[in-house]
């Protein structure tokens, strides 16, 4: 031991303590997050007054804490509430997933709908729509069983010697992704145009008509993923190092891996199921927080910002063209694309230098 | 059970191995391998590439399941110990690892701590304690608040070595840790070894590549050729000619090294000095 004179100077790692108990925080991270939920507390506000029936905020408020007419209540309540709770919630699953996706992969790519996953999910209610003729639930039940074949047989293609191998399963899932793509081509092509038409939202993701029921299938999701997700932060950070090193600090790896990819892969199939396949949340959302947190990936402040981007990709897609109900995928799709060609080419620079 | 062993350490020193067979896959990389490793002593694993001192050092860090036999740590079966007790009982550098973006030198040498944290008790005065010993320890106290992206590669190799340090395990494994790093530094790092091993804490163990600073440094060295130990003990008593003829395939002579006395192996010349051509 060195002498404890020496100790003097402390290094500089931000806790939180309260009695035994102690967490571990980055201010950073902690400060861009409170900025991101603060936008989303603005956005938020903004959503539940617009629309056909504008309210002021003091309406809002009064109709929130119970004093509002029956036609504001009817609003809220019936209309705006669950829409913005769908698009909060889905979004926190989508930017989590997303991060842990990337994570495990080491890779900005390594994003569920990269890994096949969104693909089998579409794949999965196209056919139960077009070729079972399954209305609005069977739909989601096909989404999701297409979903978790498809993830189970890319994770099984890219499993080689006792674990999964990040760049593999990329390289698998895009296969994949490219396979399913032309399968669900096939199939609406073959079919009705009405039919197509039904079919056609499965493959955008759309929080048109979002009701309590949604809210409860996602809610349910996120509620119960909490607790796994911030036991398994600590691991996943040293997994980054390499698995060695993370071994070697007492991490158990492939349980841990495998562990994530489930958890990643429910969030996104919780997400999936509510609202469709969105684009891009979950690729985005994790690499923007990564810029303006200056860390390495990670989960909460991507999930929060997986949130932030829906609420106002769904704002955008109500307000743009109030005539028309364009589903939330659309701007979704243009702010994530935006960011990964920018993203691309940030990348074919640096590799360049 | 593992606190008895803690109060009663067994007989015998606290890593073995035992009759390893070591592969990848199909290649086997060692076979009937077996080792022990004084404690408190700065152990040097040397030998040509390939030769299955990595692979030796991996799976006596519980990296790598042997295919049969078994490494024994502290007078149990490595493999039955929970993964953090291992954690807390060997350290272990590997040979590459990736330091994450943005990570600053006091968080990295933190993250050292896992084994000793708990979900909801993430940090302790032990930690903190710990963490700057440390620092301190290898020179980098004052590069604690910077972002280890922007360090030289000395300055970063000693950051790892002040993670592993911040570990507190009794038992520390390098794998090659002075690669990419200039003589200078490789002494540096060398130097924290010998200290480490001198101070009585730490048993250390490190695979190298330079056999003359392995000689000069190791209190037991280890010669490996084929997965196979073809010598140890101290460096004085076996590094000979012949040794390093049946390690390497060189010829050479032995010197004493003018510094501390310790063998200097000098590869023997293609002819005894280079002419200049006349022209």
């Amino acid at each position: 031991m060195t002498a404890p004179q020496v100790v003097q100077r402390r290094p500089a790692i931000a806790r939180l303590a309260y009695g035994e108990w102690s967490v571990l925080w980055r201010p950073r991270a902690v400060l861009a997050s409170g900025l991101v939920v603060l936008a989303m507390l603005v956005f938020a506000l903004v959503q539940l007054c617009t629309g056909d029936y504008p309210m002021t905020p003091g309406e809002v408020f009064g109709t929130l804490s119970g004093r509002g007419a029956a036609a504001q209540e009817f609003v809220i309540y019936n209309l705006r509430l669950p829409r913005l709770l769908t698009a909060a919630l889905v979004g926190l699953a989508l930017g989590a997933s997303g991060a842990i996706f990337q994570s495990v992969t080491r890779n900005p790519l390594g994003s569920p709908e990269i890994m096949g996953f969104t693909m089998g999910a579409s794949a999965g209610a196209v056919a139960t729509v077009l070729v079972l003729g399954g209305q609005e639930l069977a739909g989601m039940g096909g989404a999701l069983v297409g979903g978790f074949v498809t993830a189970a047989v890319v994770y099984r293609l890219a499993y080689r010697g006792g674990g999964v191998q990040g760049f593999r399963l990329i390289l698998v899932g895009v296969a994949a992704t490219a396979l399913l793509d032309s399968l669900v081509s096939y199939l609406l092509l073959r079919a009705r145009l009405q039919d197509a038409e039904g079919a056609y939202t499965w493959l955008v993701g759309s929080l048109n008509g979002a009701d309590w029921q949604q809210v409860q299938i996602i809610g349910l999701t996120v509620a119960v993923m909490i607790v796994p997700v911030l036991a398994i932060g600590n691991q996943m950070r040293l997994l980054e190092m390499g698995d060695d090193l993370a071994q070697g600090l007492g991490v158990r790896v492939a349980v841990t891996r495998r562990r994530l990819l489930v958890i990643g892969t429910v969030l996104c199939a919780g997400a999936v199921a509510t609202a469709g396949p969105i684009a891009f949340v979950a690729l985005a959302a994790p690499q923007i927080m990564r810029r303006l947190t200056g860390g390495s990936v990670s989960i909460v402040p991507a999930a929060l910002m997986g949130a932030l981007i829906l609420i106002v990709g769904d704002l955008a897609a109500q307000q743009i063209w109030p005539d028309t109900q364009m589903p939330v995928g659309i701007p979704t799709l243009c702010i994530g694309g935006t960011y990964l060609a920018w993203l691309l080419y940030q990348q074919s620079r640096a590799s360049r230098l | 059970m593992t606190t008895d062993l803690q109060t009663q350490p067994p007989p015998g020193n606290r890593l073995r191995a035992h009759d390893l067979k070591l592969q990848y896959g199909e290649r086997v990389v060692a076979e009937n391998l077996s080792i022990d490793i004084p404690d408190h002593s700065l152990t040097m694993i040397v030998g040509p590439n390939a030769c299955g001192k990595s692979t030796l050092l991996r799976s006596l860090a519980r990296l790598l399941a042997p295919n049969h036999g078994s490494v024994v740590l502290d007078g149990q079966d490595i493999s039955r110990y929970p993964s953090k007790e291992v954690a807390r009982r060997l350290g272990l550098l590997p040979q590459t690892s990736i330091a994450p973006d943005g990570i600053t030198v006091a968080d990295l040498v933190a993250r050292g701590r896992f084994p000793h944290q708990k979900f909801l008790r993430q940090w302790s005065t032990d930690d903190d304690v710990a963490v700057t010993a440390a620092l301190e320890r290898t020179n980098t106290a004052d590069l604690a608040s910077r972002f280890v992206d922007e360090l030289s590669g000395g300055q970063r190799q000693r950051v790892w070595l002040a993670m592993a340090l911040a570990q507190e395990t009794p038992l520390l494994l390098l794998d090659e840790p002075t690669t990419y790093l200039d003589i200078a530094h490789q002494v540096e790092v060398l130097d924290l070894c010998a200290e480490l091993q001198e101070s009585g804490e730490r048993t250390v163990v490190v695979v190298l590549h330079e056999l003359n600073l392995a000689a000069r440094y190791a209190t037991h060295l280890i010669a490996m050729r084929a997965g196979q130990v073809v010598a140890q003990g101290a460096p004085k008593e076996i590094v000979t000619p012949e040794l390093i003829e049946s390690v390497y395939h060189l010829r050479c002579s032995i010197i004493d090294d003018p510094e501390t006395g310790t063998p200097l192996v000098v590869p023997a010349a293609r002819r005894s000095a280079p002419r200049v051509r006349e022209s």
